[in-house]
């Protein structure tokens, strides 16, 4: 499967990754190597085989459902590019 | 005194023990060893007053009696590793300023055992890259050259700051994780001991998420005995990660018996690559005697999806990725890209995101959002999926026969020259993972050991793969191929 230009344009904008325009046919032409690389698992016969999840059986551990933490908003805002009372601050969401 | 630096851990922990030496001269000579090491570029946030305190901390401890191993020994923590107050940035420009409020499980393991940290080191950006040429700080640089050539190869990747800087004696050991060979090919490259444990043997608490069903920490060090002694410290039960393995340690160090009679030994046939190096074919068969020559029976096995590992780790990889490096958004932590006027959040996310990753990083998370797409997910992402179950059923069908270790290459190459590689296409690079990648789909442990010098003076390494858990016989084994090969081999110092 080859992937177009605007194929190529359309997953960046999934991904939010900002592509000018004028790099996207040799983003277009690194995303179908890989992906024709990936064409040869076609030649396995996966019948019957269920996809694996966890690569060791084993079932998540559970605990209980009581708070462990908290209090720690100076930390947790400490890295921020932009907080402000008390808040994560970013662009206007909602028109 | 001169050569501390020079020690291996467990030398180093029992002149400690004897009052021969301290953690402060230790440490000091790693200090001043990394100060002269600049060319190799192999620590980037160096941490030297840290370093000084965790030293007069241990030594108090060591004179106390309250010495675990790993106490008082100096360290290299990979960048990937979350270290509290200090630079975390996973090798990426996304991260930059990035100081944790926290501390991973494995660092702070290390630290709780009396273990000295002397900074940061180098990788490729987020473990993506098996060169270390992807990395926000530059190039590392392999200690190792071709004889008198000065060309400056790579130290292999993702951990190729690690495997330099062990190599190069400025440090005594140093963390790796391992993705899809990230420990086992640098060490390879560089002529040391990397071992990636079992998955959910290492908390992954703390570290930078690559693909996190993959992802394993493990020690990289000059010999097996270190390593053993090393990874004894980093594992064990974390409860906060959910796929840490609640199951007992073993004593490794006491594993090492150096008694592998009557063990069977499994030689892939599948491994045998067309257009493999005569070295490397050369190296295997020295391997597989030397083992012989130990008592164990050799296997002819096979493994026949192994051709189809690299496939399906170039989807799962890059989807799991996709998916966690979505929380890279310039909100919470790192960089944020300067705004025009009218900007809105998206054009925040994608300008952020254009701005702080790199080009291997943005092509790995746009391949694996494509196959995570509505439309391709069952194409590409549940096949990939399902060929891994069969990877994994391959290794469970020969151990179930008895199998109790595989011997295989390290890697399809010794360590080549840096930009060597710039204008191959990028599944050329991915290639160098063909013998690793496949222990990391099936969540088993590998372990890479020095064997031999290639015709160029360089170091190459034989993997052994061992049974799920079962860490301790598979150093046992590495310990037998490293006494029988007799690797002692430093590179010539240039820097």
């Amino acid at each position: 499967m080859s992937i177009d230009i605007s194929t190529a344009r359309k997953v960046a904008h999934l991904a939010r990754i900002a592509v000018k325009e004028e790099d996207l046919p040799a983003l277009a032409g690194e995303l179908s190597a890989v992906l024709a690389f990936m064409e040869q698992l076609n030649e396995v016969d996966v019948t019957g085989v269920e996809p694996m999840t966890s690569v060791t059986p084993m079932r998540l551990k559970r605990r209980e459902d009581v708070v462990t933490d908290g209090g720690i908003q100076a930390q947790i805002l400490s890295n921020a590019p932009d907080a402000r009372e008390g808040f994560f601050a970013v662009p206007k969401v909602v028109e | 005194m001169s050569g501390l630096n020079e020690l291996t851990i467990a030398a180093a922990r029992n002149a400690l023990r004897k009052g021969e030496v301290t953690s402060i001269e230790l440490t000091e000579a790693c200090l001043a060893a990394i100060e002269g090491a600049g060319a190799l570029n192999a620590f980037v946030h160096k941490t030297p007053e840290i370093a000084r305190e965790r030293a007069a901390a241990a030594d108090r401890r060591i004179k106390a009696g309250d010495a675990p191993a790993m106490c008082g020994i100096p360290v290299g923590i990979k960048d990937l590793f979350c270290t509290r107050g200090v630079p975390s940035q996973a090798a990426s420009n996304i991260l930059k300023g990035f100081r944790p409020e926290y501390e991973s499980t494995v660092s702070q393991r290390l630290a709780d055992a009396g273990a000295v940290m002397l900074g940061k080191l180098n990788m490729d950006e987020f473990a993506m890259g098996s060169s270390n040429e992807t990395s926000c700080y530059g190039n590392v640089v392999n200690p190792w050259r071709r004889g008198n050539d000065a060309t400056p190869l790579t130290p292999g990747g993702s951990s190729g700051g690690s495997a330099a800087a062990v190599a190069a004696d400025l440090c005594l050991g140093a963390t790796g994780t391992d993705t899809g060979g990230s420990i086992r090919q640098p060490a390879a490259f560089v002529g040391i001991t990397g071992i990636k444990p079992t998955y959910g043997r290492c908390s992954r608490w703390g570290i930078v998420a690559f693909a996190s069903s993959l992802d394993q920490a493990g020690p990289m060090t000059r010999d097996v005995r270190d390593a053993a002694i090393m990874l004894q410290a980093m594992c064990g039960h974390d409860p906060k990660d959910s796929t840490s393995a609640d199951l007992p340690v073993p004593d490794f160090e006491a594993a090492l018996t150096g008694d592998i009679r009557g063990k069977k030994i499994g030689i892939p046939r599948e491994y045998r690559m067309d257009g493999m190096p005569d070295e490397i074919e050369a190296l295997w068969k020295q391997g597989t005697e030397m083992m012989r020559d130990a008592g164990a029976e050799i296997v002819d096995i096979s493994l026949p999806h192994t051709k189809y590992a690299l496939p399906a780790y170039y989807v799962v990889a890059p989807a799991e990725a996709s998916s966690n490096l979505a929380r890279y958004d310039g909100v919470r932590y790192g960089h944020r890209a300067k705004l025009a006027q009218g900007d809105g959040i998206t054009e925040m996310y994608e300008k952020t995101r254009a701005e702080g990753f790199g080009h291997e990083v943005q092509r790995r998370v746009m391949i694996g959002t494509y196959v995570l797409s509505a439309g391709f997910y069952d194409a590409y992402y549940n096949r990939a999926r399902k060929v891994r179950a069969l990877i994994k059923r391959d290794f469970e069908d020969v151990f179930a026969e008895g199998i109790d270790a595989i011997l295989t290459p390290a890697t399809p190459s010794a360590a080549f020259g840096l930009g060597e590689m710039a204008d191959a296409d990028p599944v050329a690079m991915y290639l160098n993972d063909v013998f690793t990648v496949t222990v990391n789909l099936a969540g088993l442990p590998g372990i890479a050991v020095p064997a031999g010098l290639d015709r160029q003076g360089l170091p190459l390494g034989l993997q052994l793969i061992g049974r799920p858990w079962d860490e301790a016989g598979l150093l046992n084994h590495a310990y037998v191929l490293e006494r029988a090969a007799g690797f002692v081999s430093k590179p010539a110092k240039w820097w």
